[in-house]
């Protein structure tokens, strides 16, 4: 199977990511050569394994429904790029 | 007297205690070598100023029942410290002051420790070399133009040129044990659960631990009992009796079943690997081990299981970097348009990829290919060892297929840069704790390491096992100092 400039632009788009023409064609390249490597899974067969999704073999913990943090608004805040008071600022989405 | 940057924490906590050295000695010893080795490009942010302030106040009022008491300790940037610029070696987090503190490295300063500065990583800890940090590649204090290992480059570095008389790094796929074997040092990688994530950068999170880096198993010991704890904050952690594994640490392992998988010899391999694990059983022997044949047969299968699963988890960890709440915004006409172009300009090549390959095996109609596919095999990879331990205690390997490489040799080839972890990426998958300790060196002097994994929660048999070994072993580190100023 090979990752064609097409679908590199497309999941490209779906990472949010911009990319310029070369920096794409290079991706392609090295996709390919990683996705290469990974083939080798088809070599087992898996039908009747159960996936293991969680190392640590615990069922979530419940917890009381209770804030725990400080007020850290501004804390918080002073991190943004723009912001306006209260909030964080992005540009328009509403006409 | 030895210089003080160089005794182990353990002899410097000695000191401290019998107030033969002041907290702030100490910490001025390690901050004069730290200004004096920019060369090495180990730190991103230092914190040499606060940290001589709070040896004072910590030398006028002292608590010595404090496991770290007074001692000055550089970190990896992956750990979110209070009110400390933290950057994950990313130009996306480049100005990012968290508002809070990783629990780890709270328990760190809970015990008397003081934060010496951050200390440089691969961007978001993906890498093998540190060559992926936004702030450069990091110079190996064995010698010129060597890398550090990575992803913790900046650490090991750190510490194997005495900056640091311990740190901590993070392990996903072995960014611990490489560059602890790469630079002649002590890592562990704990079991997952042991240590919490909240607060480090997360990259793949059913994969990451943090861990101690120290010059000698001993230190290690110490440092594991430290960090490693019960954290509500963190949904994975663990609530298991802990050891008291400086106090319980011996080097009684006579008797004490040690496997030796087949399928890590690899094609390829150098035969200096080769020879050093041969003598690695040796001494295992010497120190009253039983040497026992087995075999983890899906071996070859877990580099290219954790080359989906760990972009998969990354792809969705780092879609939180969007420009708007924290760190780089780019301009954009539309809000997607920002989007795109913060993170086009934010992260480096290797995230990008990574993310591109994670977006990828989770996109509609490839799930079930690739990323469902792999955890039927990491199941496969983690029977082998459960199967394996049913026969022995513990696991001996090398820690890396080859000693540190040049500073640019690998960094255009990503595969080959990947093979880096063959040994150490199923101990991830596994969730299981690995240690790597300096073993032996190659024809030009550079450091190899052995690694010894355990069974899940027991880290205190494979200190024990380390700790023996390593008496028995003697390894020394030849450092010139080539890089002072």
């Amino acid at each position: 199977m090979t990752i064609d400039l097409k679908t590199v632009k497309h999941i490209s788009k779906l990472a949010r990511i911009s990319l310029e023409e070369k920096k794409a064609e290079k991706l392609a390249d090295d996709m390919n050569s990683i996705f290469e490597f990974i083939e080798k899974l088809n070599e087992l067969s898996t039908e009747n394994v159960e996936p293991l999704t969680s190392i640590a073999e615990t069922t979530l913990r419940f917890r009381e429904d209770k804030i725990t943090s400080d007020n850290i608004r501004e804390k918080i805040l002073k991190n943004s790029p723009e912001k306006n008071d209260d909030f964080f600022v992005v540009p328009k989405v509403v006409e | 007297m030895t210089e003080i940057t160089s005794l182990s924490l353990f002899e410097l906590i000695k000191n401290i205690k019998e107030k033969k050295i002041s907290s702030n000695e100490a910490t001025k010893s390690f901050v004069d070598r730290s200004q004096k080795s920019k060369k090495l490009n180990a730190y991103l942010t230092e914190n040499f100023e606060n940290c001589l302030k709070l040896s004072k106040e910590f030398d006028n009022k002292p608590n010595f029942d404090l496991k770290l008491p007074g001692i000055p300790i550089a970190v990896k940037d992956l750990f979110c410290t209070n009110e400390v610029r933290t950057t994950a070696g990313s130009n996306i987090l480049n100005n990012f002051v968290p508002s809070y503190e990783s629990t780890v490295t709270q328990n760190i300063w809970n015990e008397g420790g003081i934060l010496l500065g951050k200390l440089n990583c691969d961007e978001f800890a993906m890498g093998s070399s540190n060559e992926t940090s936004f702030f450069g590649n990091v110079q190996n204090p064995i010698a010129k133009d060597l890398v550090p290992g990575g992803s913790s480059g900046g650490s090991s570095a750190a510490l194997a040129a005495n900056l640091t008389p311990v740190t901590i790094g993070t392990d996903t796929g072995g960014s611990i044990r490489q560059p602890a074997s790469f630079t002649g040092t002590v890592g562990l990688k704990p079991t997952y659960g042991s240590c919490s994530r909240y607060g480090i950068v997360a990259f793949a999170s059913s994969l990451d631990q943090a861990g101690p880096m120290s010059k000698d198993v001993k230190d290690c010991s110490i440092l594991l009992e430290v960090i490693s704890s019960f954290d509500k904050k963190d949904s994975t952690s663990i609530d298991f009796k802990r050891n008291n594994y400086s106090s319980e640490l011996n080097r009684n392992i006579k008797g004490i079943k040690i496997g030796i998988p087949k399928e890590y010899r690899v094609d390829g391999m150098p035969d200096e690997i080769e020879n050093l694990w041969k003598k690695g059983i040796e001494y295992a022997k010497d120190c009253g081990a039983e040497i026992i044949d087995i075999s983890l047969p899906h071996t070859s299968y877990a580099l290219p299981t954790y080359y989906i699963v760990a972009p998969a988890e990354a792809s969705s960890n780092l879609a939180r970097y969007d420009g708007v709440k924290y760190g780089l915004r780019s301009s954009g006409e539309s809000l997607i348009d920002m989007y795109e172009k913060t993170r086009s300009e934010g992260f480096g090549e290797e995230v990008k990829r990574r993310i591109m390959i994670g977006t990828y095996v989770l996109s509609s109609g490839y799930y079930d290919a690739y990323y469902l596919k792999a955890q039927k095999v990491r199941q496969l990879i983690k029977q082998d060892f459960d199967q394996a331990y049913n026969k022995v205690d513990a696991i001996l390997t090398p820690s890396t297929p080859s000693s540190a490489f040049k500073i640019g040799e690998k960094s255009n080839d990503p595969v080959s840069m990947y093979l880096n972890d063959i040994f150490t990426v199923p101990v991830n998958l596994a969730g299981l704790p690995g240690i790597s300790i300096p073993a032996g060196t190659d024809k030009n002097n550079y450091p190899l390491g052995l690694q010894i994994i355990g069974k899940p929660f027991d880290e205190q048999t494979v200190l024990n096992i380390a700790y023996s070994m390593e008496e028995r072993i003697n390894y020394k580190n030849n450092i010139t100092d080539w890089w002072m100023e």
